[in-house]
């Protein structure tokens, strides 16, 4: 177990330090993100009728192409050098690579979203610290991370990886999308009417992403191992 | 042709029966039969595009064969692969570092995954045996071809693999590393090591090996005991055998 754990972790350090080095995934995303989030608030008057119905579309969807963005990154640097082959040659299982991968992925689209959810509260005057908010994200993020692992190191050999890679991997991952834009919709509509959220409505939504995180966890790391055999 | 067999001290490093391997339509090893003992090195030699790449993909576990027994120290890779993997030390055209970390820190990387013990002792060990211990601090994307090269086989070395599989170790060396790898592969054998390299250099490829191959078509054509050919016959018994000039 120290061994598996060891795995993760060193995989995690190695990819944290090559971002530190290359800058090559959350700086040009933050950017993307960024200028995507102040296109819909030049383009909507964020009065407090609309904000719950616009508003929670307009951050899912910049959050859901920068993640593809950051999941075709994190396999592209292994590919560099033949990286991943060098990682397979291990005697580190299959499952271990993959939740070292995943764990990349997953803090390097939560730091992108940490730092700009707080932009997004400004700019369409919501509060700034939603707990329920940041929560979701994580779950969000977390089954986003799970699918769009095995999904790019699938795509990681194919030639035009950056358009097959967001047609394979959405029609697995939309639960997930629709989950997080129908709660982000009912903690706006809260926000927006200086109420708490709806909590029924947002615990359905939650549950759901919670379920889909377990179940995509599970069947992704087993099937990490057939997706990198030749 | 001559069938190669085990030289019955013990479970051989490689033994291949009947080993096949297509891609779709496209046959790529085609009943390939082999044994490599221990303590022994095989120089394999074959054009371009006859499979000596994916055998040695297939030997390193990234390719799984399609029928035919493998075993690599007696352990099947299909069902045994971490273990096979503690066993073998891979160098292919690619060194499997990563461009913008330090040759240290790929190593240091690569020691953590293989779980090395004494890891910095042996690191130092390697970088002065492989002579070079100044560059360890830079940047790999900042080194020359072959100063990447010798620490990318430094990392195939890192975990003291018994069986090391080198794909055209000797390219891109200068003659000074390549004098370091022949004695360093010498020196592994000599402790009860085996190594399986492919080549297109005659002169170096017989210096290394006491055996050596001929692969074509995906079937290993030639086997014999390095002692029984010199360079010169080999050329020409390369061109009778694989039909183009080695």
């Amino acid at each position: 177990m120290k061994a598996y754990l060891s795995a993760i972790f060193t995989i995690l350090w190695k990819d944290f330090l090559l971002e530190v080095r290359t800058k090559e995934v959350v700086t040009p995303i933050l950017v993307f993100v960024f200028l995507v989030i102040i296109t819909f608030n030049f383009a909507f008057e964020p009065t407090p009728a609309l904000l719950a119905v616009v508003s929670a579309g307009t951050l899912w969807v910049s959050f859901t192409f920068a993640g593809v963005l950051g999941l075709n990154r994190t396999f592209a640097m292994e590919k560099e050098k033949g990286g991943l082959d060098g990682l397979l040659l291990t005697p580190v299982s299959r499952d271990a690579l993959y939740f070292g991968k995943l764990l990349s992925a997953f803090f390097f689209m939560l730091a992108i979203e940490f730092v700009m959810l707080p932009v997004f509260g400004i700019l369409f005057n919501l509060p700034l610290f939603l707990p329920s908010l940041w929560l979701l994200t994580v779950l969000t993020t977390l089954g986003f991370a799970a699918v769009g692992t095995v999904f790019s190191a699938m795509a990681v050999n194919m030639r035009a990886r950056e358009v097959l890679l967001p047609v394979l991997f959405f029609p697995i991952v939309l639960p997930v999308i629709i989950a997080a834009v129908e709660s982000t919709s009912a903690i706006f509509a809260g926000a927006g009417a200086g109420r708490a959220e709806d909590w029924s409505e947002f615990a359905r939504w939650l549950q759901l992403t919670a379920a889909f995180d377990a179940v995509f966890l599970v069947v992704s790391a087993a099937l990490f191992q057939f997706v990198v055999q030749e | 042709m001559v069938t190669p067999t085990h030289d019955g001290t013990g479970a051989a490093a490689i033994e291949a029966r009947g080993l096949t391997k297509a891609f779709h339509t496209q046959s790529v090893l085609r009943g390939l039969d082999f044994t490599l003992p221990w303590g022994a090195c095989l120089s394999l030699f074959g054009a371009n595009g006859s499979g000596k790449t994916t055998l040695v993909r297939t030997l390193a576990t990234l390719t799984r064969h399609d029928s035919g027994t493998l075993r690599i120290a007696s352990l099947d890779p299909a069902r045994q692969a971490t273990e096979v993997r503690q066993t073998i030390g891979v160098l292919t055209h690619q060194t499997f570092l990563y461009d913008h970390l330090t040759g240290l820190e790929n190593l240091h990387f690569y020691g953590r995954m293989y779980g090395v013990p004494a890891m910095d002792t042996r690191i130092v060990e390697l970088a002065r045996a492989l002579d070079f211990e100044r560059y360890m601090s830079r940047r790999v994307h900042t080194l020359s071809h072959g100063m990447q090269k010798r620490i990318g086989l430094a990392r195939a070395l890192l975990h003291r693999p018994r069986l090391l599989l080198l794909d055209e170790p000797e390219t891109g060396l200068d003659q000074h590393a390549i004098g370091i790898l022949e004695r360093l592969l010498k020196d592994h054998c000599a402790q009860g090591g085996s190594v399986f390299l492919t080549t297109h250099n005659v002169e170096k490829g017989l210096t290394m090996a006491d055996h050596v191959a001929i692969l074509v078509d995906g079937r290993i054509a030639y086997y014999q005991p390095r002692a029984l050919v010199t360079p010169a016959d080999f050329r020409s018994l390369y061109i009778r055998v694989a039909g183009v000039p080695v």
